[in-house]
């Protein structure tokens, strides 16, 4: 455990409860689900909107919004580097700051299945408290509901968020031309290969952490240095990295050219995936993104990530190009060249 | 393997439907699966050549030794020998050389070989799968033909013995014996698939469970067996890119990304045909 999580644990014991498993009956609007909500959630997620424990939420924002949703379902629950809270948190956190917008107040919904332990709850919650401190957002509404063992897998939650554009933001795909640069902020498929590494039955030894994290406050600088010329924002989770350049280049019938070399991933990362057959470019990835931006401040936008803690590995890794429209091709690393398609399937089911 | 077609659907359209269906990296993990579920029949799907037939076997061994009453594989082993001689065998075929899998050596070694490049005078050599193993595998296949050369020559060397991997024969030799098997897209190979022998009968689910395989009708529109065959190209099929691609395979070579129909698939559009 890192010592943020340490001491978000000491900071918020988990309370003295009648009950160490979640029941049906903490779902159903009655004295239990009370006392899983006001021993649990409110207090852990705590903050005036919140405690007005209205039907909804209300809380003013001023000019053009954004507004995202996500739903998380991945398996196992705990994995090395976080947990589904977290996961929950910075997705859609993370989603807002692709289109430009500084992330606000998130909804928080849970669907769980009887039988979860409520000390497993517990650090979930925790997760999200911590998450959200990290990226500075507020949980102002939510759900609560309990299913049938067999029903549901663990634990399965949806966040939703809202946000204001940043003033200097104009992300769209529209706005993408011939020339521009394509950036990703740091090593390919660490997150897939994290949950691989303890998906049952495909257990293997390593060090590799999810790369989970909040990327708004990165995002928010960039846009207050480069504004506009950052043309579009896209965070590659489930598919990878290919998945997210192919349906952009389908979407703006431009090419796209890019080089295996110069791609960043971490040694042991590419060696799990060569150990187990996956090709990095499809596996997912949590705490990364792809920029489009104009070639004229491609190497400055560069320096700059390269001074975040999350850009660290930054590099600039294609280029978008005016021959073969709506095809992403890939320079191997032996000079060899590679059409990139969509996976006719799912490499690995429930990885976010 | 779960969108390979089959006679009907596919696995992944029957664990769409509820079938419990799960993808497992070793067969070992199978066994663990079947010692954890006494209540449950656990069938390991035993495919490939003879790369992945030693860990199968092993499978069975445990298996055995566990004395484990739940625990069958389905077997669908072939062999390359026998395939490499059927495409050579027939006075149609345009194959010139051969690169032998590398893996599969690794278990079986060098010896089938000599005997094939000898009788039909065809260079074999023994490739690895990086890049520039199978360029180099091709220069010496290339290197044999413009020297009027005919033998097996192993540039896998690093990994393939010519003996390769005694150990993993005993235990095919084991759990394993050699029958006719048919072949997609080609047809009945003498002697050229595995079945569980009959002292291991609990451990062979279509034994177990008395599975009769009919004849799977093939599709009319598939000419995957003249693909392998080098008698036309994946374009020249008339259902190339229409009815068959890779979401929706008519035959074994569209379905993996490592197969011929794939392969042009996905080049389709950006090369001259």
């Amino acid at each position: 455990m890192t010592d943020k999580k340490i001491r978000m644990q000491l900071q918020c014991p988990m309370p003295k409860l009648d009950f160490d498993v979640i029941t049906l009956g903490h779902g159903s609007g009655g004295v239990l689900t009370n006392k899983l909500l006001d021993s649990g959630v409110f207090d852990v997620l705590s903050n005036p909107i919140l405690d007005e424990r209205h039907d909804g939420a209300i809380f003013q924002l001023e000019g053009k919004m954004a507004f995202s949703t996500d739903s998380f379902l991945v398996s196992p629950i705990f994995f090395p580097g976080g947990n589904i809270g977290e996961l929950a948190v910075n997705g859609t956190v993370n989603d807002l700051a692709m289109c430009g917008a500084i992330p606000k107040y998130l909804s928080l919904s849970f669907i769980i299945e009887e039988g979860l332990k409520v000390s497993e709850f517990w650090e979930i919650l925790i997760a999200i408290k911590g998450a959200c401190e990290e990226a500075g957002v507020h949980v102002v509404t939510g759900d609560t509901k309990v299913v049938e063992k067999g029903k549901g897998d663990k634990i399965f939650i949806n966040t939703s968020g809202v946000g204001s554009i940043h003033s200097k933001a104009n992300i769209s795909a529209k706005n993408i031309k011939a020339g521009d640069k394509i950036i990703v902020s740091g090593n390919i498929a660490s997150h897939g290969m994290a949950i691989m590494s303890v998906r049952e039955g495909l257990e293997f030894d390593s060090e590799i952490l999810s790369d989970t994290i909040n990327l708004n406050h990165t995002i928010s600088s960039l846009l207050d240095s480069f504004g506009e010329h950052i043309h579009l924002l896209t965070d590659p989770t489930r598919g990878g990295i290919a998945t997210v350049l192919k349906e952009t280049a389908q979407s703006i019938n431009l090419g796209i050219d890019m080089a295996q070399r110069d791609l960043p991933i971490d040694n042991q990362v590419a060696s799990a995936c060569e150990l187990l057959g996956l090709d990095p470019i499809y596996v997912a990835n949590e705490g990364l993104f792809i920029a489009f931006v104009d070639a004229s401040i491609a190497d400055d936008f560069l320096e700059a990530l390269h001074k975040d803690e999350n850009g660290a590995n930054a590099k600039i890794i294609g280029t978008v190009t005016k021959e073969h429209p709506k095809q992403v091709i890939m320079e191997s690393a032996i000079g060899g060249k590679r059409v990139v398609s969509m996976l006719p399937g799912e490499q690995l089911p429930r990885i976010c | 393997m779960l969108r390979v077609p089959g006679s009907k659907k596919n696995l992944l359209e029957a664990k769409a439907e509820g079938a419990d269906i799960r993808i497992l990296y070793s067969p070992l993990e199978a066994v663990r699966i079947a010692e954890d579920n006494p209540d449950k029949e656990v069938v390991f799907f035993a495919v490939g050549f003879e790369t992945t037939a030693p860990a199968n076997a092993l499978s069975v061994i445990h298996a055995h030794r566990k004395e484990l009453k739940n625990y069958s594989i389905l077997t669908s082993h072939v062999l390359v020998p026998p395939a490499i001689k059927a495409v050579i065998d027939d006075e149609e075929s345009k194959i010139d050389g051969f690169l032998a899998a590398g893996h599969v050596c690794t278990i079986m070694g060098n010896s089938e070989y000599h005997p094939l490049s000898k009788t039909y005078e065809v260079p074999i050599v023994v490739t690895g799968f990086e890049p520039l193993d199978v360029l180099q595998g091709i220069l010496m296949v290339v290197r044999q033909l413009e020297a009027n050369k005919a033998e097996v020559e192993n540039q896998y060397a690093r990994i393939v013995k010519e003996e390769g991997n005694p150990e993993a024969q005993k235990m095919i030799h084991q759990i394993f014996e050699i029958k006719n098997q048919i072949w997609r897209g080609i047809g009945e190979i003498p002697d050229s698939g595995y079945q569980v022998r009959p002292e291991y009968g609990g451990f062979d689910a279509k034994r177990k469970f008395q599975i009769e395989i009919p004849e799977a009708p093939e599709n009319p529109d598939c000419i995957s067996g003249q693909i392998m065959k080098g008698l036309k190209k994946p374009f020249e099929c008339s259902q190339f890119g229409k009815k068959c691609k890779p979401t929706n395979p008519l035959g074994a070579p569209m379905v993996s990304s490592e197969g011929a129909c794939a392969a042009y698939y996905h080049f389709s559009g950006l090369v001259e045909a």
